[in-house]
């Protein structure tokens, strides 16, 4: 085979060291994070991905998509898109085709593949990247599994989010799930929050 | 149905797997079985288990074949369990059963075809006399004959349905404008599928079902008039194009065979006589597999071909919803597990309803029953 | 690549790992993994395509120290296999390398592969068969 074909540049750095055990512990992670939403959790820690993408976005994609499922990047994190080829084989789609909606900016909840009332589970998981997790301004979220509202802070969430929350939220049992990544940070809204509030 | 959790049992559930385990060994005075042996002695039964597991991997197989006690259906079972643990990379280019590297082709139909007919390592012609010589332990039988090869190199040798085609004598097969055919492991089959997706079905079929099928589109269910039009049974390469090279890669080399059954067909107004045909693709060496499967394809085609339908191995649902024997035997072996609550609530019904026969005035019972059968 | 898909890892290390000059180092980029490809046919050997069964399928993606950067896809469950073959695929790219892989590698490789595939073939032809009609005698 020849080292003149298509995408060479996305082979410049490696995946997961060691991609069983690291993919699991990922898949652990998300796992906590989607059952105890607000809480934040450690994920790509090791990981070197193409800048700008975070660590913590990028084991979550080399953890959970691969051939089989559609991806849309936001163009800021374009840089990535070779690398995420290349170790994902993710197929990149049109927005509202993508399984895995990876961006840096909330497209409108619209535009994103929210599922039907026969099979919601094709609703997009979002990975939005943000400024930081643990600081900033706080939400309080509330839903199944949390006796008590949690408190996440985040920074860099649009002042707008609760209200695509509230619209996210009525859509249920359709809707998209958010996982937010900041460095090697992470922490999940599964749409069954039931809300945000400032 | 409704299921209910029942807890407990668990020492004796180890206890019975470790019953298996020993059970499976046997007696330790004889020699283990290894992969090698059952990959290289048993390759039918590989053969089998990789078709109806629908995973191409004789040393998997082999070791399913193991775990299974030789039960072919748990080792299909087995594998497919397996394969869902896999990620997809690729899907290959079709293969180009035509450039098959042939250890085997025959024709019912043409004693004479361009290429030749070469029988393989056949069965065909064995007198199906135990051969007693093979309980012994025998030296190695001598090595088969060699001859010089008419043709050596690879050029391709159409098959005979292509032959017919060229000269119109058989319906050609449309080629789909779509790329990507139908996949039923992502999106179950809803009704009635297209033909892709009906191969796709048959190839990972029961062979006994799809056998008894065939059988009885020769005794008169839904009979076509079929011909053996080719054989085939050998390697071919399989390529895939990975996304970061762009072009086609080689990598290896899959035994299949392959049927063309050539099925007569009358002709309309429309149409000029032709025959048509039934297709048949079989991972390893499976003459019977791709004989049956071939004759279902066909069976399954009566309606597009405007032919009257109604036997059971046309009707696509039929066939298709009962093919698959990790399905099957999936629901048919749930039956033996714990249906305790459901049992409860119909012997509870058949006592109140007896109780209730009993405390009636014995000259009403019989018009009350005879009402409820009419119901 | 056809070549290598079909060697064993012994015979790839022997003439890749026993053979002066020294190697370069190398490291995987990804893999060697085991995963998948759907086997496709076509309907009537040469019609629509469908989806006859998955294959078993390993991969690897291999950079050199010298930056040449290799790939293998082989049919099977063969993780060192695939590393030593995208390792090939990266050294074969190399000037300094070609030649002598070409020589102490591939070709020794697609000959013994040749040899096979004729003796198959040699086999196959032992069973070529005429048949005959016989004539109907009735008058």
């Amino acid at each position: 085979m020849s080292s003149t074909a298509p995408s060479q540049d996305g082979l410049a750095l490696p995946g997961f060291a060691a991609p069983v055990a690291d993919a699991q512990a990922c898949f652990r992670a998300v796992l906590d994070a989607m059952a105890h939403p607000g809480r934040i959790v450690a994920a790509g820690a090791g990981l070197r991905p193409p800048a700008p993408l975070a660590p913590a976005a990028a084991a979550v994609l080399l953890t959970l998509a691969d051939a089989d499922t559609p991806l849309w990047l936001d163009p800021a994190l374009a840089a990535a898109a070779p690398w995420l080829a290349f170790q994902c084989g993710a197929p990149a789609a049109a927005l509202a085709a993508s399984a895995f909606v990876v961006t840096t900016a909330l497209p409108a909840l619209e535009d994103i593949a929210r599922g039907t009332d026969a099979v919601p589970e094709a609703g997009a998981t979002v990975i939005l990247q943000i400024a930081a997790l643990g600081t900033g301004p706080a939400l309080r979220l509330s839903g199944p599994g949390l006796a008590a509202p949690a408190l996440l802070a985040a920074e860099g969430l649009p002042a707008a989010f609760p209200s695509f929350w509230a619209r996210n939220r009525a859509l249920f049992p359709r809707g998209i799930d958010l996982l937010l990544c900041a460095g090697t940070r992470l922490a999940a809204l599964p749409r069954s929050v039931t809300s945000v509030a400032p | 149905m409704a299921y209910v959790a029942v807890k407990g049992g668990e020492r004796a559930i180890e206890a019975a797997h470790a019953w298996l385990a020993e059970c499976r060994r046997g007696d330790p005075a004889v020699a283990e079985l290894g992969l090698p042996q059952i990959a290289g002695q048993l390759g039918r039964a590989v053969d089998r288990v990789m078709a109806e597991g629908s995973l191409y991997d004789p040393e998997l197989a082999a070791l399913a074949i193991k775990q299974a006690q030789g039960d072919l259906v748990e080792a299909a079972f087995l594998l497919r369990a397996y394969r869902t643990t896999l990620p997809r990379f690729a899907a290959s280019l079709p293969v180009r059963t035509e450039r098959m590297a042939l250890r085997r082709r025959i024709s019912a139909i043409f004693k004479d075809l361009p290429g030749g007919q070469v029988l393989g390592p056949t069965t065909d012609y064995t007198h199906r006399l135990l051969d007693f010589a093979l309980a012994a332990e025998a030296p190695p039988p001598p090595p088969a004959a060699r001859a010089e090869a008419p043709a050596p190199g690879r050029e391709p040798v159409p098959s005979v349905a292509q032959l017919l085609r060229a000269e119109g004598l058989l319906q050609s097969e449309p080629v789909a404008a779509a790329p990507d055919p139908g996949d039923l492991t992502r999106a179950p089959l809803a009704y009635p599928p297209a033909r892709d997706l009906r191969l796709q079905a048959l190839a990972r079929g029961d062979e006994g079902f799809l056998l008894g099928l065939g059988y009885s589109t020769q005794r008169g269910y839904g009979g076509s008039h079929p011909f053996v039009g080719e054989l085939r049974t050998g390697a071919v390469s399989v390529e895939i194009v990975p996304p970061e090279l762009g072009f086609a890669v080689d990598i290896g080399e899959i035994t299949l065979t392959e049927c063309q059954m050539v099925n007569q067909f009358a002709g309309s107004k429309t149409q000029p006589a032709q025959f048509t045909s039934g297709y048949g693709l079989a991972f390893g060496h499976a003459d019977r597999r791709a004989m049956a499967m071939a004759l279902v394809d066909r069976a399954l085609r009566a309606g597009e071909l405007g032919e009257e339908t109604g036997a059971p191995a046309q009707d696509a649902e039929f066939v298709l919803s009962h093919a698959d024997n990790v399905e099957s035997t999936g629901f048919v072996e749930h039956l033996k597990l714990p249906h305790y609550v459901d049992f409860q609530s119909e012997i509870e019904n058949v006592r109140r309803l007896r109780a209730a026969r009993a405390d009636a005035p014995a000259v009403a019972a019989a018009p009350a029953a005879a009402a409820e059968a009419a119901e | 690549m056809a070549v290598l898909a079909r060697a064993e890892a012994a015979e790839i290390a022997g003439a890749l790992l026993h053979d002066p000059p020294a190697l370069p180092g190398w490291r995987c980029l990804r893999g060697p993994e085991i995963g998948l490809a759907m086997l496709r046919g076509r309907a009537g050997g040469d019609g629509a395509a469908f989806n006859l069964g998955e294959i078993t399928v390993t991969r690897c993606t291999v950079r050199t120290a010298s930056g040449r950067i290799g790939h293998a896809y082989i049919a099977g469950r063969h993780l060192r296999r695939a590393e030593l073959a995208a390792l090939a695929d990266a050294l074969m790219q190399d000037p300094d390398w070609r030649d002598r892989l070409e020589a102490t590698l591939i070709a020794p490789l697609a000959a013994a592969q040749d040899e096979r595939r004729a003796e198959a073939e040699a086999k196959a032809a032992a069973t070529r068969v005429e048949f005959f009609a016989l004539r109907n005698t009735r008058p």
